[in-house]
């Protein structure tokens, strides 16, 4: 009885495959109504950019902001009786630059003639005026909108970094999804450091269009959308002001200024020489003129403040002072003979006390210090003795922020170079070195290596009386907002406060009567302050090096000035301190004899 | 376990191949209907549905591996049991399950969540197919029919508690199964007349039109035929019915279904009148299908099917990607290889040497007809939209995992044919 269901059943299924492969066949080959409403009918996705975050300097002036620019692109499907010769004259391109830009879109790996593909990427808002009218003449072009940065000063370019494209390998590398092709993302400095509060989110509308590619409204009215929530704001430490002085005053010149406020550690101006204007690396222009910056032999991309590693020279001696009062090896009433022996000298001191000998910059002075450091007799053999002392040496030395990474909010920060025993091992490769092998790190010679910032630092430390915190550029994030906690935190050296108290006095006494008496010296404030002139190959001029802070009591400000192949430190960076001193305290210089010095760019 | 250990030479190795083709086949088409060219999108990331789905596709050899092992008499031994726990399970999801997507159908343990009514087709499947291969079993009588439509009206009624009317309407597909195994056509001939009354009463607004031509139909059948008073009286009766189930059509559709599925009812028979409100599915559907044309826009290169918001578009609406990427020639390769499929579960069911296989067997190729033909359906406008997956190519872990042990149950039993009593 059941003889000939399965046969049923077997038809059933089959007459349904046919069924629908013959529906299928109507609604897909023969019907051409599905093919057009599809073109008319895409869900058009449009990306709504957030504004970036702006940025601003300690006295709300606007430093950084956003200025609209726009992408041109193009659904090819949707191109109808495109004049080309028209498309020319508007858009004032050439007719081999026109072919040029179809053959370089159509060669893109994720090209579709059905998607929007960028035509022509940022065009400003000036050339945008030109043709919006005339973009109605060609159907299957449109036009995204976004921002780029813009800068109310040409200055202050290497700490705020820029913004371009995101390149294929971060995008490969991302793995949080929040970045699609087209980014616009923050690739040093500021920028690049603060990107997750400065990005905003993006925002998303889905907009219906129809066969005359007209858009028909939103898509399900809104209901997918979501709007774009801008980037926070961020306010900075720096005196815009000031840093445009700085980057005056360092004209010509290679090297770095970093300005401190010492009770905050916000940093209130970071120049660096030679650097270029920040406005050459947004908009279209961006990759021609990125080329020309980075291979400019003056290097003006990098960042010195940051990432030049000098010998920190003469400015030495005042860590040197405080590790061996701290060590007990010295007392601040130590009279050293200035023996000329093993070490130079200069001037004609000869018998002078700790203050005394960091006025007159005394070798033979520190050199004896270093040594009673070193060697204090603690093991019997001469190589475990300075072993143990540079050990105990390292400790103080980089509790002042020399020798590590500061950790200020900014990318490709370099550490510097504080020596301990091992360094010496593999230097040496064998543990048998000893003073008379190292001597050269009590004048700031020798291995030392340390870094602009960590100078600043050291001057804020010592204008603290013994404390630091850890230098920063943006002091609120948002509006009333606060710094990123880390920079919220007082760091202390190993050094007993009290001790700070002969630094102050030998620096005002460097400015008073010593080696910076000359240009350092300001009428209506107490500048203290250390020089230093680091040994350059000959014929290069050596390096001048200042570091001050001012006032002497409650200090306001502390700076490091390195200017390479200037010379001795009391002409070139004195000079450039005490004027940017002088600028912050005062608004400016009553001395343009100096600032005029300054800017000749003689100082042999 | 000699006997297990040449399992692989009996493995009928064509339904094999034709299950990796088409959950490979699937795996890619997921990946289109998710991928987003501007985001730079691996097939394998987990974040996506078809990264996930790559790890339902693991899973699922190792359920395949897990069946092979186990004695096939297992199966019919305990088939009764798992019925009883599924039962179990389903009640306890309106308590207990979460909701996702409109339906309360998930029971979730920590971030994993799973559908017991998924499991329950093929435990049904077992339980049906051992009631009916059982000692003394008889499709005409009538005490047998009730248990039988019991077994499959459980569930069903469990799982419209869960408001997944799409997985409810599978179990009707049992009744083909009952027709091969003996029971009356007429069944089958009167649902066929309901839905067609059913679709009637939608389409005609106007009851008092229908009533009335009822009417008249009656009056001509009474007019021309004999006029003996016992079938005057049954098609007085029959009229009566009819008109009967037209109001509750009425009634059905205004107080019984939720707005969603009246939505999806009326959008069926007119997609047209808002193509941007509940016709909205359908129509894209249709226009991301017909707009594939011959040889489709090639794979990840559809315009209509992007953007993941409408979240069906990987699962049951998948067909709509290969339309529209692979155009007639793909939904051809894909139909095709559901037909052969099916062909093959039928060839499989009728060499079976008991009744419990067959039975099953049978059962096998009608849900998979079911799905298909619903599904298929649905995505090209022959069906009102009931959510309900295609299998293999829809993504899911349930659904992939309930249709593979549905197979391979019958592959299972297949590849030990020779061994059982023959008991028809």
């Amino acid at each position: 009885m059941n003889e000939g269901r399965k046969e049923i059943v077997q038809l059933v299924i089959l007459l349904t495959g046919i069924v629908f492969l013959v529906k299928l066949f109507f609604v897909q080959v023969l019907d051409n109504r599905y093919a057009e409403l599809a073109d008319g009918n895409v869900i058009l996705r449009q990306v709504e950019y957030p504004f970036r975050g702006l940025i601003y300097d300690r006295n709300h002036k606007l430093i950084v902001y956003n200025t609209p620019e726009y992408d041109l692109q193009i659904v090819i499907k949707d191109l109808k009786n495109f004049d080309s010769t028209r498309f020319c004259t508007v858009f004032e391109i050439s007719r081999e630059e026109l072919r040029k830009r179809f053959k370089d879109m159509k060669s893109r790996k994720e090209y579709s003639p059905f998607k929007p593909t960028v035509f022509m990427s940022q065009l400003s808002n000036i050339d945008f005026a030109k043709v919006q009218d005339y973009l109605d003449e060609f159907p299957g072009f449109y036009v995204q909108a976004r921002t780029t940065r813009a800068y109310s000063a040409p200055a202050l370019a290497n700490a705020l970094g820029y913004v371009s494209e995101i390149s294929k390998e971060s995008l490969a590398r991302d793995s949080s999804g929040i970045y699609k092709q087209g980014d616009y993302v923050g690739q040093s400095g500021i920028e690049a450091f603060y990107e997750r509060q400065l990005r905003g989110k993006r925002g998303v509308r889905f907009k219906l269009r129809n066969v005359k590619g007209i858009e028909k409204g939103s898509f399900k009215e809104g209901e997918y959308d979501t709007l774009s929530v801008p980037g926070q704001n961020l306010i900075t430490g720096i005196d815009i002001d000031l840093q445009q002085y700085g980057e005056f005053l360092m004209k010509g010149k290679a090297g770095s200024i970093v300005a401190i406020e010492p009770a905050s550690g916000e940093i209130l101006s970071l120049v660096s020489g030679p650097s270029y204007d920040p406005g050459l690396l947004t908009g279209r222009n961006y990759s021609s003129n990125f080329k020309l910056i980075s291979n400019d032999s003056l290097k003006p991309l990098f960042n010195r403040p940051l990432m030049a590693q000098y010998r920190p020279g003469s400015i030495f001696k005042i860590a040197q002072a405080m590790t061996a009062l701290q060590e007990k090896v010295i007392t601040p009433d130590t009279r050293i003979r200035c023996d000329r022996s093993i070490i130079n000298c200069h001037g004609d001191h000869t018998n002078e006390d700790l203050r005394g000998a960091i006025a007159n910059s005394c070798n033979p002075y520190f050199h004896t210090v270093l040594r009673r450091m070193l060697n204090k007799g603690v093991v019997n053999d001469p190589f475990g003795d300075t072993r143990v002392g540079l050990e105990e040496w390292n400790k103080h030395i980089t509790s002042f922020g020399f020798g590590n990474k500061m950790g200020i909010d900014l990318p490709n920060e370099k550490e510097g170079l504080i020596p301990t025993p091992a360094y010496y091992d593999r230097a040496y490769k064998s543990t048998a070195w000893k003073f008379s092998n190292i001597y050269s790190l009590a004048i700031g010679e020798g291995e030392n290596l340390v870094v602009p910032i960590q100078m600043a630092n050291f001057a804020a430390t010592i204008a603290n009386r013994g404390y630091y915190y850890t230098p920063h550029l943006v002091k609120a994030i948002g509006e009333d907002g606060k710094p990123l906690p880390q920079y919220t935190e007082r760091h202390y050296t190993t050094i007993d406060s009290s001790y700070f108290i002969v630094a102050v006095d030998a620096m005002q006494k460097v400015v008073e009567e010593g080696t910076g008496q000359y240009r350092a010296k300001l009428a209506d404030v107490i500048v203290c302050g250390k020089t230093g002139t680091v040994q350059n190959a000959p014929p290069l001029f050596d390096h001048s090096v200042f570091i001050a802070f001012a006032p002497r009591d409650n200090p306001k400000i502390a700076i490091s000035v390195y200017v390479e192949d200037a010379g001795q430190g009391a002409r070139a960076a004195a000079s450039i301190a005490s004027l940017m001193i002088e600028k912050y305290l005062f608004g400016g210089t009553k001395r343009p004899h100096i600032e005029q010095y300054v800017l000749n760019n003689k100082f042999e | 376990m000699r006997r297990e250990a040449d399992i692989s030479g009996k493995l009928d190795w064509v339904s094999v191949l034709l299950y990796i083709i088409m959950i490979t086949l699937g795996w890619f088409n997921i990946f289109a209907s998710v991928y987003d060219e501007t985001a730079n999108q691996s097939i394998f990331d987990l974040s996506l549905n078809s990264g996930r789905q790559l790890m339902f596709m693991a899973a699922s050899l190792i359920i395949i591996l897990a069946i092979i092992i186990i004695d096939m008499r297992f199966y019919e031994t305990f088939a009764y049991l798992f019925y009883g726990v599924i039962l179990f399970a389903l009640f306890l999801v309106p308590i207990i399950g979460k909701e996702v997507g409109g339906n309360k159908a998930w029971i979730g343990i920590g971030s994993f969540g799973g559908q017991p009514s998924e499991f329950a087709k093929f435990i049904t499947a077992l339980a049906v197919a051992k009631y009916i291969g059982s000692v003394g079993f008889k499709m005409d009588n009538l005490r047998n029919q009730v248990i039988l439509f019991g077994l499959i009206g459980v569930p069903m009624m469990l799982i419209l508690l869960q408001k997944d009317t799409g997985t409810a309407l599978v179990f009707s597909s049992f009744i083909l199964v009952f027709y091969r195994e003996g029971m009356s056509p007429f069944l089958l001939i009167l649902g066929i007349c309901a839905a067609a009354i059913f679709i009637l009463t939608l389409l005609i607004p106007n009851q008092l039109f229908l009533h009335g031509a009822i009417a008249a139909i009656l009056i001509l059948l009474i007019a021309i035929g004999k006029k003996r008073f016992r079938r005057i009286g049954v098609l007085i009766i029959g009229a009566l019915l009819i008109s009967g189930v037209i109001e509750s059509v009425d009634y059905v559709i205004t107080d019984v279904l939720k707005p969603h599925q009246q939505n999806r009812i009326k959008a069926l028979i007119n997609p047209d009148a808002d193509p941007l409100g509940y016709g909205w599915n359908v129509t894209q559907s249709k226009i991301a299908i017909g707009s594939g044309g011959f040889a489709g826009k090639g794979f990840l290169k559809g315009t209509q099917t992007k953007f993941d918001f409408v979240p069906e578009q990987s699962t049951d609406f998948i067909f709509c990607t290969i339309g529209e990427e692979h155009g007639w020639f793909g939904s051809l390769i894909v139909i095709g290889l559901f037909v052969t499929l099916l062909f093959r579960v039928l060839f499989l069911a009728e060499r079976q040497k008991n009744r419990f296989a067959r039975s099953y067997g049978y059962a096998v190729a009608c849900i998979f007809f079911f799905h298909f033909a619903v599904n298929i359906g649905m995505t090209i406008g022959l069906f009102p939209v009931i959510g309900i997956p295609l299998p293999f190519f829809s993504y899911g872990g349930s659904s992939l995992w309930g249709f593979t042990i549905l197979l391979f149950i019958l592959l299972k039993l297949d590849a030990h044919r020779g061994q059982v009593l023959q008991r028809i």
